[in-house]
C-alpha cells in the first residue's frame, strides 16, 4: 500500500534537512505505528506525504499503490485515497462544518467519477457516524474547529476520516488530548474502519492508544529516521524505559 | 434552523434561481414579435432626452423634469475623489437609448453563442434550455413561470420587458410595475416622490441619470401590507455602446414590508459600457425595506479589456419613525464599481443596516461602501463589509457615518474586513466619521488578512481543488453578508464568488 524509500527532505526556505533517508512500508489491512522523541520528523512526514507547501523533497520516493505520490498535488493524493489526521487541525471561520464535509466528500467522488451524494444521503450518513463519535448536531453546524476543544477537534478528524473512507490512514497524534472515553470512540471509530484494504500509520506518544488500536509494527522513528522496527512489545519498552537505550543502539 | 433545512434550503435555492430565469425567458418571447431594433443617434443632447420621453409615452411634466436636470448636468463635471482610475468617458460617444436586438441579430444556436457566457450560466446551475433563453437563441423554447412566488420585472438594455404576478399584487393593494408605467398611471405618487431622496442635483452621474433614464421599477407597498412575495428586477445590458440608466423607486407605505431583490448580468464585450442607475427608496413609519443587490456585470477580461463602469447612486430615507432599511449586496462584476448605497435615518428610532461583499479580481476596480446619515433621535445603523481583491485589483471601502447635532442616543457600529488573494492587489479603506453630539456613539473595527495557506492546505488535503478550497475559504469569510441575502440569491451569491475568484490562485 504505502512504500517510502530513503527518503530525504528538507526545508524549501532553510537549509535545514528533517527527514534523512526514511524508509517504510505498510502493507494492505496493516496498522503501523510510529513513536518517536518530539522533533524527530514524525509530523513532517505526514506532511510531506499529503502534499504540504514548504518542503523539498531531495532524495528518495515514497508511493501509494505503485503510483509515487510526489508530484501528485494534495487534491489528487486525497482522491488517490490518503488521508491524515492532522496533529493540528486547523480552523476555518464561516464555513460550516457539515458545508466543509460535504465538499470535501463530493469534491473527492467527483474525482473519482463518481455520482455526488444527495443532501439527504449524505445527511444520513453524516449523522450516523457523528453519533458513534458522539459529535452533537450543533458542532457539526459549528464552522469548522472553530471554538472547538482540543478533544473534540480529534474527533472532527476522525469523523472527517470516517466520512471520505480513505484506504490510507495517517493519524498524526489524533490520541494527544482525548481524555480516556473519548480516547476509546476515536479507537472504535477506527477500528470500525479496519479492513483487508485498508491501512494505518498511527503517529503516538503513547503506547496507551496501542491497546485499543493493535498495531502489527512499531516504529521508532529518531532524527528523521526509523531506527528500529518490531512488534508491540517495542511500544512497551519504550513506554518503561524512553528512547535513551534505543537512541544509544542506534547511534 | 438544524442543520438538514439548513442543507435542504441551498438545494431549494438553486432550483429557485433556475426559476427565476426561466421566469424572464417567458418575457422575451413577446417582446422578439413586437420590437424591432431600435437605437436613437448616439451622444445625448435636449433632443435625445425629448425623444426618450417621448418613447415611453411620458406626459409634459415629466420631459420638463427631464429637462431640468440634463440642463443641470450640462453645468457639472465628472466626480474624480474615489480611488478609480479610468480613461476619460466620452459621454457622447455612446447610445442613450436602445431597444433589443432584432431578429436576425439573434444567435441561431448555441454554436454561435459565446462559449465563455454559456460556461458562466452552466456554473450558475442553470440547466441548457434556461441558457439558450438568457444568451437569446432563436426559438428557445419559453417554459411557462412554475408557481414560482417572486414576481420579476426584467429589464433589458433600457427597456422594460415586462413584470410578473401584477395581479396577484395588485389584490394585496402592492403596485409593481415598470417605471414608465409608473409616470403614466400612477403620475401622484410619482410626482411626489421621484427625486425626494436622490434629486435632480445630487450628483453628476444621478442627474445624467434623471435626465435620460429609460427605464427602471416602480414599487409602493400601501400602509400595513406585508408585500406577499419577494419582488426582483433583473437587469441585462445586451447592446454595444450603450449606456443603461435605469431609475428605481420604492415606496413603503407605514406599516408596511417589502423584499426587493436586483440581479444584473451583461455579455461579455471589449469596450466598457455605461450604467448608471439610480434607486430611491421612500421608507415611512414603522415600515421596513430589505434591498438586495447580487451585480455581475462583466467584469472586463483578464488583461483588464472591455467590463462594465458601473456608476450607482442608491440611498434609502427613513423619512419618518422606526422606519428601516437593510442593503445587502454582493459585487462580483463590473470593470470599475462606484456605489455608496446610503441611509437616510431621519425618523426617530430609525434603522440602517448595509451588509457588502466586493470582490474584485484581475484590474477591477471597486470604490465602494456606506453612508450613514443619522438625524433623528435613538438611530441605529450597522455596517458589515467584506471586501475581496485578487489579481492586480483595487478594492476601496469608503464609509462615511455622521452623527448630527439633534441625533442624540444614537449608535453605529462598522466591520470592515479585507481579504487580500496574491501580492500584487490592493486593499483601502477610508471611513470618514463625524460625531456632533456628546451622547452619540461610532465604533469602527477593520482588519486586512491573506488568504491563510494552511486553510487552503486542509481543504485541500480534505480532496477540494485549489479554486474550490479558496472559494469555500471566501465564503467562509463573507458568512455574515451571505447569511443577510434572501435565500433566492444567497446560492447564486456563493457560487459567483467561486466564479468571480476562479484563476486567482496558483
Ligand atoms: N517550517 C519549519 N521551520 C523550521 N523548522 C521546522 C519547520 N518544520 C519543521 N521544523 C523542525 O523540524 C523538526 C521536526 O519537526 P516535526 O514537527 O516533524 O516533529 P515531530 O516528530 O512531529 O515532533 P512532535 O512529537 O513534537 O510532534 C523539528 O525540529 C522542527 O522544529
Ligand atoms: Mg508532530
Amino acid at each position: 500500500m504505502l512504500k517510502i524509500d530513503n527518503l530525504h527532505v528538507k526545508l524549501e526556505e532553510e537549509d535545514k534537512q528533517i527527514l534523512k533517508g526514511l524508509s517504510l512500508e505498510v502493507p494492505a489491512g496493516q496498522v503501523h505505528a510510529i513513536m518517536g522523541p518530539n522533533g524527530s520528523g514524525k509530523s513532517t512526514l505526514s506532511y510531506v506525504l499529503s502534499g504540504r507547501d514548504g518542503y523539498e523533497v531531495t532524495e528518495g520516493d515514497a508511493s501509494l499503490d505503485g503510483e509515487s505520490l510526489l508530484e501528485m498535488e494534495p487534491e489528487e493524493r486525497a482522491a488517490a485515497g490518503l488521508f491524515l489526521a492532522f496533529q493540528y487541525p486547523v480552523e476555518i471561520p464561516g464555513v460550516g462544518n457539515m458545508t466543509f464535509l460535504r465538499t470535501a466528500v463530493n469534491a473527492q467522488r467527483k474525482a473519482r467519477g463518481e455520482e455526488e451524494l444527495s443532501s439527504a444521503e449524505f445527511l444520513k450518513i453524516v449523522r450516523e457516524k457523528a453519533k458513534e463519535l458522539q459529535i452533537s448536531p450543533e458542532m457539526l453546524k459549528r464552522p469548522v474547529n472553530m471554538g472547538f476543544s482540543g478533544g473534540e477537534k480529534k474527533r472532527n478528524e476522525i469523523l472527517q476520516m470516517a466520512m471520505l473512507e480513505p484506504r490510507m490512514c495517517i493519524m498524526d497524534e489524533t490520541d494527544s488530548g482525548l481524555d480516556v472515553d473519548a480516547m476509546r470512540l476515536v479507537s472504535e471509530g477506527v477500528n470500525a474502519l479496519r479492513s483487508p484494504d485498508r491501512s494505518f500509520l498511527v503517529i503516538t506518544h503513547y503506547q496507551r492508544l496501542l491497546n485499543h488500536i493493535q498495531p502489527d509494527v512499531v516504529h521508532i522513528m529518531s532524527n528523521g529516521r526509523i531506527i528500529k522496527s518490531g512488534g508491540p512489545e517495542l511500544a512497551l519498552e519504550v513506554e518503561e524505559n524512553g528512547y535513551g537505550d534505543l537512541l544509544a543502539e542506534a547511534d | 434552523m438544524t442543520e438538514a433545512t439548513d442543507l435542504d434550503v441551498r438545494e431549494g435555492v438553486d432550483r429557485e434561481t433556475v426559476e427565476t430565469v426561466r421566469n424572464m425567458g417567458s418575457y422575451k418571447y413577446g417582446w422578439d414579435t413586437e420590437i424591432e431594433m431600435d437605437y436613437a443617434p448616439k451622444g445625448v443632447n435636449e433632443d435625445i432626452v425629448r425623444l426618450i420621453s417621448e418613447k415611453n409615452n411620458e406626459p409634459e411634466w415629466m420631459t420638463e423634469w427631464r429637462l431640468e436636470a440634463f440642463r443641470r448636468w450640462q453645468t457639472m463635471t465628472e466626480p474624480k475623489w474615489a480611488m478609480l482610475n479610468y480613461p476619460e468617458i466620452d459621454f457622447q460617444d455612446q447610445y442613450y437609448y436602445a431597444r433589443p436586438k432584432s431578429m436576425e441579430e439573434k444567435p441561431k444556436s448555441l454554436d454561435e453563442v459565446d462559449p465563455k457566457l454559456l460556461a458562466t450560466y452552466e456554473k450558475l446551475g442553470i440547466p441548457l434550455k434556461e441558457q439558450m433563453i438568457l444568451a437569446g437563441v432563436e426559438g428557445a423554447d419559453e417554459a411557462p413561470a412554475e408557481g414560482r412566488k417572486v414576481a420579476v420585472d426584467a429589464v433589458f438594455d433600457s427597456v422594460s420587458v415586462g413584470t410578473t404576478f401584477k395581479d396577484e399584487l395588485a389584490k394585496a393593494g402592492v403596485i409593481f410595475c415598470s417605471i414608465s408605467e409608473a409616470i403614466r398611471e400612477h403620475p401622484e405618487l410619482v410626482k411626489k416622490y421621484l427625486g425626494s431622496v436622490v434629486p435632480q442635483s445630487d450628483n453628476y452621474f444621478a442627474t445624467l441619470n434623471s435626465a435620460v433614464f429609460s427605464d427602471g421599477s416602480f414599487v409602493y407597498v400601501p400602509p400595513g401590507v406585508r408585500c406577499p412575495m419577494e419582488l426582483s428586477t433583473y437587469f441585462r445590458i445586451n447592446a454595444e455602446n450603450t449606456g443603461q440608466f435605469e431609475r428605481t423607486l420604492i415606496i413603503a407605505d407605514k406599516g408596511s414590508y417589502v423584499s426587493y431583490l436586483e440581479g444584473c448580468t451583461a455579455p461579455q464585450r471589449d469596450t466598457n459600457q455605461l450604467h448608471a442607475a439610480v434607486v430611491e427608496l421612500v421608507i415611512l413609519e414603522d415600515a421596513e425595506v430589505k434591498y438586495s443587490t447580487v451585480q455581475n456585470w462583466f467584469p472586463g477580461d483578464e488583461e483588464g479589456k472591455g467590463g462594465i463602469y458601473n456608476f450607482v447612486t442608491k440611498r434609502a430615507d427613513c423619512r419618518e419613525a422606526r422606519a428601516k432599511v437593510m442593503w445587502t449586496q454582493v459585487e462580483t462584476g463590473s470593470a470599475i464599481t462606484w456605489k455608496y448605497p446610503s441611509c437616510i435615518l431621519r425618523g426617530d428610532e430609525s434603522q440602517g443596516e448595509f451588509y457588502s461583499i466586493a470582490i474584485a479580481n484581475n484590474f477591477q476596480q471597486a470604490d465602494t461602501g456606506t453612508k450613514m446619515i443619522h438625524l433623528g433621535k435613538n438611530t441605529r445603523s450597522r455596517i458589515v463589509s467584506k471586501g475581496i481583491s485578487a489579481g492586480k485589483a483595487q478594492n476601496t471601502y469608503r464609509g462615511l457615518v455622521t452623527m448630527h447635532p439633534k441625533a442624540t442616543n444614537s449608535r453605529n457600529y462598522t466591520q470592515c474586513d479585507s481579504l487580500l488573494i496574491g501580492d500584487q492587489c490592493g486593499a483601502h479603506t477610508v471611513p470618514y466619521i463625524e460625531v456632533k453630539n456628546t451622547s452619540s456613539r461610532v465604533e469602527h473595527e477593520a482588519t486586512t488578512s491573506k488568504v491563510d495557506d494552511d486553510q487552503l492546505f486542509y481543504c485541500r488535503s480534505r480532496g477540494m481543488d485549489e479554486e474550490e478550497a479558496v472559494a469555500l475559504v471566501v465564503n467562509g469569510f463573507c458568512r455574515e453578508v451571505l447569511q443577510a441575502l434572501p435565500m433566492e440569491f444567497a446560492m447564486e451569491a456563493q457560487s459567483l464568488v467561486a466564479i468571480s475568484l476562479e484563476g486567482s490562485v496558483g
